[in-house]
């Protein structure tokens, strides 16, 4: 990196990747991986997206860490982030909720109201 | 990892005294250092082995005495201790039949105090060796301690 | 994301099937002509439970319900609503809102109370991809600062925003890299204090965790506008994933070299190390810190000089904490003026709370200076659980003091929390209820400052001693009233004469307690009863028959003191119990409990 200019384009790009421009029907699914979200249980939460995703044969799927969402009382914590900015967030995600997730939410398309951090009460 | 190739990642200057040490103990199973040792680093790092000693007794992750194979270091500030940490506390020294700084006969257990793990939205926690353990009940801790102990055997 | 505005539409069920994907894809479109994504973020929300009323679209801040929303409506509300703050009469909701029933009521709030400065990236973006943070305009500020401004230019538009530290006092985060700049050196460092162990306090470890590089830009233009070279990140150990990841951030900055020689083509040169502490909590001090890198014990020492003039290993040095810089980048993409137009007055921008304790929704939140304490408690916090009553709230850690309800309604800036006796410290919030005893509380604050006081000062080392001395005195039942008068005493002469903050500030918590809870103190004294039900000598646990003798208690006991067969009314052994709770806790139906001993039972 030598300028600013180099810098902007890698901006660019990095934000095509990030915003999944060149994927079709891109899906982005980040999960809540601070101190908190591993301790209530995420890396095998991760782990189970990315055999689900694998097992499913599913394209055009960004799986990613992030980290802490702030809410770390619904730990762990999944958003799914599709190619319009829609944002799903899924708490208190366990293996059986990432399986779940993957079959409704991403391949028949019918996000789990139950489980979303806005209906759940803890 | 024998100590000298373990400091030597260190360029022998005083300011990683500090960071040296504590990689060391952390390496090895009774998490302490000997006064050999303590010889030998001082020799490397260049200071005084009064200075070492200093530091080792300053630092409440470093120490000269021998401690177990898994260190307990439970949480004792206020969000944890709200959530009772007390009771987990008291799980702990029955379970083990130590008190915080004292380590099991069978060297296994160490039970210590250690400042906020920064988990106080999930209090109480404690920590052994590296694992974070948060939102503990006695009946929690009963079934974390019995899995370290079937680990060993 | 800095958005100013966010845009909740209903995702229910009932809503979808009432369009309102579509609703979605309009205001997206909408907005992107008005060039207005970068501002207003739009959020699919779950069900609001006015279904009949649907689809529902609010917009916060301010809270405003549209009901039967189409799409025709979208670009009115934009273009009004939006653009000029005008709400669209005519979509209001045409029946009053009863809050109560509206069942996202509490995610509305929490969106609507936070605006995200310090924590714009976390849970955002992969904190282990540089690429990541670059696609949110990372490293933006620095080459903009590298490119187009002097040293003195960035100093000036720090002071300007009127940024101060998040770490503790308060201090002028402008003012305190002017000091820096003006010492003459050809050696000069920066430091990241990223020591958090104020208990209950936990942004520090949530930034780093989830957006390292923030703190490396931040650091890197503070650099510049100093004239050093050389940057410190003192992290604590018990925080491995934070030292992970900052590890790795490093790395990765320079292998694109924006750490390194010459950053942007410049001739600016700026590197980062990173230092381990090794668990002491003094070390959170700046002059300890320092003597911590250097490979001392680290202990504080006393200022004048300060560390601007005379820092590490004898340079002048800049230090402030993970969540001040975690602001700066921000500031000098958006500008000093915007930043300073968030917040107070004498406090700008936001400051990111870590609530705990006894209330609902624990986490971080980040709210502009100035939102009062019963907001971020009831309304974004959720409130206290289990219908108990909220007693007091202790902000500042070990160092600060306990707020009662009557202050509730106070803004929070640094210097409201002064006046009420306490402090901002580093933003933890510890929420205590009615179960809570307060002299019980203010008993263990000093048996924390007296494990974690380094000894060098005496009224430090022995005056908190002798305190603790005296509240275990009052827990155990065996206090005087001329105690009280003592401990205020010591107090005050610890706090007037100690070296260093730790000392200056360890009888906060006594103090504030004496002021506002004398009636439990004198309770414990005079009466021998602990009100809360807390302190053993002076309670009595006891299983009432709402029992349903589920056996939970008596598997949680820690020294099994609880017999009971199972669906039958459990009993607690008095001679073994330690009143340590734990049964309390695990009971699923409230039968168990603590009532202080009357008082002829006390010895």
């Amino acid at each position: 990196m030598k300028s600013l200019d180099d810098l902007q384009k890698l901006r660019d790009k990095a934000k095509r990747t990030m915003d999944m421009t060149d994927l079709v029907d891109g899906v982005r699914i980040q999960v809540g991986m601070g101190t908190c979200g591993i301790a209530a249980g995420a890396r095998p939460v991760l782990q189970k997206f990315i055999d689900e995703v694998a097992a499913h044969n599913l394209h055009n799927i960004i799986i990613t860490q992030v980290g802490c969402m702030g809410e770390c009382a619904f730990e762990p914590i999944v958003e799914i982030v599709e190619k319009d900015g829609t944002k799903t967030t899924y708490c208190k995600v366990g293996k059986r909720l990432a399986e779940e997730i993957v079959e409704e939410h991403l391949i028949n398309g019918n996000r789990l109201d139950a489980y979303m951090l806005s209906t759940i009460k803890r | 990892m024998t100590l000298e190739s373990m400091i030597q990642k260190y360029p022998a200057s005083p300011e990683y005294l500090v960071e040296a040490l504590r990689d060391y103990q952390m390496a090895k199973n009774d998490h302490s250092v000997t006064e050999s040792e303590i010889v030998k680093i001082a020799k490397y790092f260049n200071v005084t082995e009064s200075k070492v000693c200093s530091v080792v007794s300053f630092y409440s992750f470093l120490s000269e005495k021998p401690k177990g194979r898994y260190v307990i270091r439970i949480c004792r500030d206020v969000p944890c201790f709200v959530n009772k940490s007390e009771s987990i506390l008291k799980t702990l020294e029955t379970r083990l039949g130590i008190k915080p700084g004292e380590t099991t006969p069978d060297g296994l257990f160490t039970l210590e105090y250690t400042g906020c793990l920064g988990q106080c939205d999930h209090a109480p926690a404690f920590r052994i060796n590296d694992m974070t353990y948060v939102d503990l009940t006695p009946d929690k801790v009963k079934a974390i301690l019995s899995e370290y102990r079937e680990e060993k055997s | 994301m800095l958005s100013r505005m966010h845009i909740l539409i209903c995702g229910g069920k009932d809503c979808l099937s009432s369009h309102s994907k579509e609703l979605r894809d309009e205001f997206h479109l909408v907005l992107s002509e008005l060039n207005l994504l970068d501002e207003v973020r739009l959020v699919m929300a779950g069900c609001f439970g006015l279904c009949s009323q649907g689809p529902i679209v609010v917009m916060t801040p301010g809270e405003t319900f549209y009901s039967h929303v189409t799409v025709a409506d979208i670009r009115e509300i934009c273009e009004e609503h939006v653009v000029k703050g005008n709400i669209v009469e005519r979509l209001l909701i045409k029946e009053p809102i009863d809050k109560a029933k509206i069942k996202n009521y509490s995610q509305l709030k929490f969106y609507d109370r936070q605006r995200r400065i310090a924590l714009r990236n976390c849970g955002q973006i992969n904190p282990t991809d540089i690429n990541e943070y670059i696609a949110r305009d990372g490293y933006l500020a620095l080459g903009k600062v590298l490119s187009t401004m002097s040293p003195a230019e960035v100093v000036a538009e720090m002071k300007k925003s009127g940024l101060r530290g998040r770490g503790g006092a308060g201090f002028s985060t402008g003012q305190k890299w002017e000091f820096a700049a003006k010492s003459v050196d050809d050696v000069k460092y920066v430091i990241c204090n990223a020591d958090e162990g104020d208990p209950g306090a936990f942004m520090d470890r949530s930034v780093l965790e989830g957006d390292p590089h923030s703190v490396l830009e931040a650091m890197a233009i503070c650099g510049y506008g100093i004239g050093s070279h050389q940057g410190y990140i003192y992290v604590r150990a018990e925080y491995p994933i934070a030292v992970e990841r900052l590890n790795n951030a490093i790395k990765q900055a320079r292998e694109l070299r924006l750490l390194g020689k010459n950053i942007f083509s410049s001739g600016f040169a700026f590197d980062i190390e990173l230092r381990l502490g090794a668990g002491a909590f003094v070390c959170g001090e700046e002059t300890a810190l320092m003597a911590s890198i250097e490979g001392n014990r680290g202990m504080p020492r006393l200022k004048p000089p300060f560390p601007a003039v005379k820092g590490l290993w004898g340079h002048p040095t800049n230090v402030n904490n993970v969540e001040t810089f975690a602001n700066v980048p921000a500031i000098f993409l958006k500008g000093a003026d915007w930043f300073k137009a968030i917040g107070t007055e004498k406090s700008s921008g936001t400051k990111v709370f870590a609530l705990g304790g006894k209330i609902a929704n624990t986490g971080l939140v980040e709210i502009p200076m100035g939102t009062t304490l019963r907001e971020v408690i009831f309304d974004i916090g959720g409130g206290i659980p289990n219908h108990r009553k909220f007693k007091a709230v202790q902000t500042g850690g070990p160092s600060g003091g306990c707020i009662t309800e009557a202050a509730l309604d106070t803004p929070i800036d640094f210097d409201s929390l002064v006046a009420m006796g306490s402090m901002m410290g580093s933003g933890g919030m510890i929420v205590m209820d009615e179960d809570n005893c307060m002299v019980d509380v203010a008993r263990f604050y000093l048996d924390f400052t007296v494990d974690e006081s380094c000894g060098k000062c005496t009224p430090c080392r022995e005056g908190t001693r002798r305190m603790l001395d005296i509240l275990n005195k009052i827990c155990a039942g065996n206090g005087t009233l001329e105690d009280l008068d003592l401990l205020e005493s010591i107090a005050n002469m610890v706090k007037d004469s100690s070296l260093c903050a730790l000392g200056q500030s360890a009888p906060n918590p006594v103090l504030s307690t004496l002021t506002h809870f004398r009636d439990e103190y004198i309770a414990h004294v005079v009466d021998k009863v602990c009100p809360a039900g807390v302190c053993s000598n002076l309670t009595n646990y006891t299983i009432t028959d709402k029992c349903i003798g589920c056996t939970k208690c008596a598997k949680n006991c820690p020294v099994s003191a609880i017999s009971g067969t199972v669906k039958q009314q459990h009993v607690i052994d008095l001679s073994k119990c330690i009143r340590c709770g734990a049964c309390k806790k695990a009971c699923p139906v409230n039968a168990i409990s603590s009532k202080p001993l009357p008082k002829e039972e006390n010895k």
